[in-house]
């Protein structure tokens, strides 16, 4: 059995200590919002916080997450309404979505660590999570949104 | 007396002229002994070279501040950036893909818990280097992240180093094998560690 904390569930499974973490979140445990790729941390969209970092949960043996916390798209907030996800309805980023659950989890690290990015900085931070439809610019411009909002919700 | 005389000076003499021949350097990093070699030395590093400009130890000191992957040293897709600690930024960190030990399977990422490039501050670069560059670079502690003699010869045997000799699936080792690298390294080092003429 691997003792593993989801979105500040403490979780018991019983799974081999090599399967990738992101079977344990999609098959075991039934949460879908984490998206399969192309299983080689290649695209980004498996991406999951693992202790608050960005790692990708295809290639991270459920061994490696046990006993820390981990955070999936369902648990990046209480009501969908982290200031990332309010700025990507409102810049209606997603096109198929596929991505998107990877994007988001990504640009939430960014944030967190640079509370003003640049369009260099969002770059750096992003480019391992790939969109075949392409939605870079919107994106972009959610981020610089999310960050403004961020900023905002801090002064009040 | 005289010949008490002749026969001291004689062993004095000869005690210098040993001496001159016999440089050594203490230290505390397995009593390597230092016999100044120009011929030996250079011969060796040309060895060094070899390994250090294979693509298992050049991707991770990169030129730029992107790292390199594969065996034809391209750009490492992503683009991935060193950052400060040369632990990459924000969600691109290295051990977020990288993880402790290799992924399995072919074009999965190489894993070792202590995978970076070096810093920012202290970039390390061997792409590009002439020998003789990398060779004078290697021993100066302001390019070679503060190593001493000790330093170096401990950083053969550093886990990092010794991961490109497991590189994961589908990966080309260094052109030798990590004892006769090490050796290699070792006689350039003992040898006075002199840098090619080019």
């Amino acid at each position: 059995m691997v003792s593993l904390t989801i979105n500040g569930v403490q979780r018991q499974i019983d799974a081999d200590p090599d399967m990738p973490l992101l079977w344990v979140i999609r098959d075991i445990l039934g949460m879908t919002g984490t998206k399969f790729g192309c299983g080689v941390a290649q695209c980004g969209a498996c991406t999951v916080h693992l202790n608050g970092e960005a790692v990708r949960s295809c290639v991270t043996k459920v061994s490696r997450a046990a006993g820390q916390q981990i955070t999936t798209i369902e648990g990046l907030s209480v009501n969908n309404n982290h200031v990332l996800q309010k700025a990507w309805v409102e810049f209606d980023v997603p096109q198929c979505g596929y991505c998107q659950s990877g994007q988001l989890m990504s640009a939430a690290v960014l944030l967190r660590e640079n509370p003003n990015p640049t369009d260099q900085d969002i770059d750096d931070a992003m480019s391992g999570n790939i969109c075949r439809c392409g939605t870079y610019p919107r994106i972009r411009a959610a981020i610089h949104q999310a960050a403004k909002m961020q900023q905002e919700g801090a002064k009040s | 007396m005289k010949k008490l005389i002749v026969f001291s000076f004689i062993l004095f003499t000869l005690s210098l002229i040993i001496l001159s021949f016999k440089t050594e350097t203490p230290n505390n990093a397995g009593q390597l002994v230092v016999r100044k070699d120009s011929v030996a030395s250079v011969k060796a590093f040309k060895k060094v070279y070899t390994v250090l400009m294979s693509a298992r130890c050049m991707n991770c000191h990169p030129s730029g501040d992107v790292p390199l992957q594969g065996d034809d040293s391209h750009l490492h897709t992503m683009g991935p950036k060193r950052g400060i600690d040369g632990k990459g930024v924000y969600a691109m960190k290295c051990s977020n893909c990288h993880q402790a030990t290799n992924t399995p399977g072919l074009h999965t990422p190489p894993g070792n818990p202590n995978w970076h490039l070096p810093p920012a501050n202290m970039r390390m670069v061997f792409q590009g280097r002439t020998p003789r560059q990398l060779a004078k670079q290697l021993i100066d502690p302001k390019q070679n992240g503060n190593k001493d003699l000790k330093k170096l010869i401990e950083h053969a045997d550093d886990g990092l180093v010794l991961s490109g000799w497991n590189p994961g699936e589908g990966r080309k080792l260094p052109p030798m094998s990590h004892a006769e690298f090490k050796k290699a390294w070792l006689t350039w080092l003992s040898t006075g560690a002199y840098a090619p003429s080019k």
